[in-house]
């Protein structure tokens, strides 16, 4: 079951990439465990193993929101790639753009995902880098990103917000409407396959 | 299947497919909540992604093992059917939905699998969605999705000699980028597209994701049906021609507007290769390795070694890797075959071929092209995702670079410290043969 998320308080790591994907968040070989968790280890291992990965650097370690660059999260749609980065520490990953599976994969896993312009994320990316020990705040009630001197607001899909801020479990959601559901499957085209064992 | 006021729509899902690695967490998810798949004979499961290529399943690792009886098991207690490893219809999900004829065109496929944007090669939706998202379609067969906006890439002229559909896709990302796609459902329409084969047209289809895109889809038309006639779950009798009646309604209007457009003249295409670590990161053979234009293209030299200005023809390549999803159908293959004409793999690499099913396999050696491949001195190997991804023993060593016809060049994919260069199954072979990559015109 999802927990409610309603803001996000700390420290930013700033990653200074575009186009980061999945198999750099969490590269394959751990794809093999059968649990949710455990991953925060592993979390972009070929880059930290090459060392000073600027997420071990001592003035980023605790942070929880990750700010990013475009097009983050691209790539395989393995849900285990929110799972490593809530793992490590993060609650929120802010970039000018996400790949439209990684963001769902962020929701269900109660990860805010938000979306700034390019220029507001490099505001944060600078600040990150310049002084680690900024805090912001990533404010999903008011739909805002905010620290000392800036106020930044976000949209977001209504929906995923709802679901977000109030921890809701989509499969009770959907199963309310089981009649529906019933209904539809009765008038569903006979051509359609259907698998027996 | 409802639409709310201020609620995304919710959609019925008329195919779930299942494999072992995004899987293992949505039937733990299932069990811990008390609940069921609500509809076994929607869903199909098999075994791709971990699956060694040869020695069989004592080959596997031993975690590879574990998620793979943990996927039998799932669908035995569930009742799923199931193509498990050694199975005369396992093989990559989605080279087996279409053979088997589950893919058909209207439908809603979804699939904890990003490339599950090939299926839209039949004029289906189909797309890709996290684990969390495989939990709810087990329980519920059901996905809130909000409406998306389209964009349409309109492919006219006729393909050269020597030029395919994967050069078609990479050259449409190569203009695009890696993102242009979000949000965005893509129709590759047009008269290439309409002459392309249903192979041809999943190389394209599947590569959406690439570019961003949540889905790609080509209408449907006689090709599609032709290909789905006959196919093991396929409409019969009255059914079928009820379908053909059904399916002839979906094709996108004649005046029809998109959000996007965007316009390719295959006749001025030329084969492709990525040089960097990202699929947009593309060039035609017959280039030269770019000059950086950002932080993301130096980063992408350095990881690949190469310097800018190099003829690609000039870079050395030590393995060859024919297969995926992408590129590895009957059709991929004799294109392949056809360039060997009694040559060898270069002595210095290492070459092999994994059919994208079992059924692609044994199709193929009726025809002798295992033959083909192994006198020119190709391993031939048993089905599945090998080394796409590198989560089986199929992987590349630490600087080893890989011509492959796959989909996915990020770095260490197919192993750590790898560098894989993409490109059609034709231009892999010539790699193969010269031991370099090359324009596959020059040996055709």
């Amino acid at each position: 079951m999802p927990q409610a998320v309603k803001r996000v308080e700390g420290r930013m790591a700033p990653l200074d990439l575009a186009d980061v994907d999945t198999d750099q968040i969490i590269p394959k070989q751990f794809l093999k465990r059968i649990e949710r968790t455990g991953y925060g280890l592993f979390l972009f291992y070929d880059w930290r193993a090459r060392g000073n990965f600027v997420l071990d650097r001592p003035e980023h370690a605790g942070a929880s929101v990750l700010v990013a660059g475009a097009n983050f999260g691209c790539g395989s749609s393995r849900e285990h790639a929110p799972w490593a980065l809530r793992d490590f520490g993060f609650r929120a990953i802010i970039a000018p753009s996400f790949a439209d599976i990684f963001r769902a994969n962020c929701y269900k896993t109660g990860l805010l995902a938000v979306t700034l312009p390019e220029s507001q994320v490099r505001h944060l990316i600078d600040l990150a880098a310049e002084d680690p020990t900024a805090q912001v705040t990533v404010d999903l009630e008011a739909q805002q990103v905010r620290g000392e001197g800036f106020s930044y607001r976000f949209d977001i899909d209504p929906f995923a917000r709802e679901m977000l801020l109030h921890g809701l479990d989509e499969i009770s959601l959907v199963q309310n409407h089981d009649p529906d559901i019933a209904a539809y499957e009765k008038r569903r085209a006979p051509w359609l396959p259907a698998v027996s064992r | 299947m409802r639409t709310a006021e201020g609620e995304p729509d919710l959609l019925f899902v008329d195919l779930h497919l299942v494999h072992e690695v995004t899987s293992p967490q949505a039937f733990e998810g299932l069990r811990l909540a008390g609940r069921h798949v609500r509809r076994p004979d929607l869903t199909v499961a098999t075994m791709d992604h971990n699956v060694p290529t040869r020695g069989g399943v004592r080959a596997a690792d031993e975690l590879s093992r574990k998620q793979m009886d943990v996927l039998a098991e799932n669908c035995r207690a569930e009742g799923i059917a199931l193509h498990q490893i050694g199975s005369r219809r396992q093989g990559i999900v989605h080279v087996i939905g279409p053979e088997l004829g589950l893919t058909q065109p209207g439908m809603l496929i979804v699939c904890g699998d990003s490339h599950t944007s090939t299926h839209g090669a039949f004029g289906a939706l189909a797309f890709g969605i996290g684990t969390s998202e495989v939990e709810l379609v087990l329980a519920t067969q059901c996905l809130p999705q909000k409406k998306q906006g389209d964009v349409a890439v309109t492919v006219t002229g006729e393909l050269p000699l020597g030029v395919t559909p994967k050069d078609i896709v990479l050259g449409v990302i190569g203009h695009t980028g890696t993102s242009a796609g979000q949000g965005h459902l893509v129709e590759y329409r047009g008269e290439t597209i309409r002459g392309l084969s249903m192979e041809g047209r999943m190389t394209i289809c599947n590569m959406s994701i690439e570019w961003g895109a949540k889905a790609g889809m080509v209408a449907p038309d006689d090709t599609t049906f032709r290909y789905v006639e006959g196919k093991p779950h396929a409409p019969k009798g009255v059914q079928w021609e009820k379908a053909l009646d059904y399916w002839r309604t979906l094709p996108t209007d004649d005046g029809a507007t998109f959000d996007g457009e965007i316009a390719i003249d295959a006749s001025k295409l030329e084969p492709h290769v990525t040089w960097g670590t990202t699929p947009a990161q593309v060039v035609p053979v017959t280039g030269r390795v770019p000059v950086p234009r950002s932080e993301t293209d130096e980063r992408a030299l350095r990881y690949m070694d190469l310097v800018p200005g190099t003829a690609l023809a000039d870079v050395a390549i030590d393995r060859v890797f024919i297969g995926s999803c992408t590129n590895a159908r009957l059709e991929d293959l004799r294109a392949a075959a056809t360039v060997i004409q009694g040559r060898r793999v270069h002595p210095k690499v290492r070459a092999m071929v994994v059919p994208g099913s079992t059924s692609v396999k044994v199709a193929a050696e009726k025809e002798g092209l295992d033959l083909v491949f192994k006198a020119a001195g190709f391993e031939w190997r048993n089905a599945g995702c090998s080394m796409c991804l590198g989560m089986n023993p199929d992987i590349l060593s630490p600087g080893e670079r890989c011509a492959s016809t796959s989909n996915r060049n990020f770095e260490g994919r197919q192993g750590a410290g790898g560098r894989t260069h993409l490109m059609s199954p034709p231009m892999a072979v010539a790699a193969a043969i010269t031991g370099h990559l090359v324009d596959v015109r020059e040996l055709l």
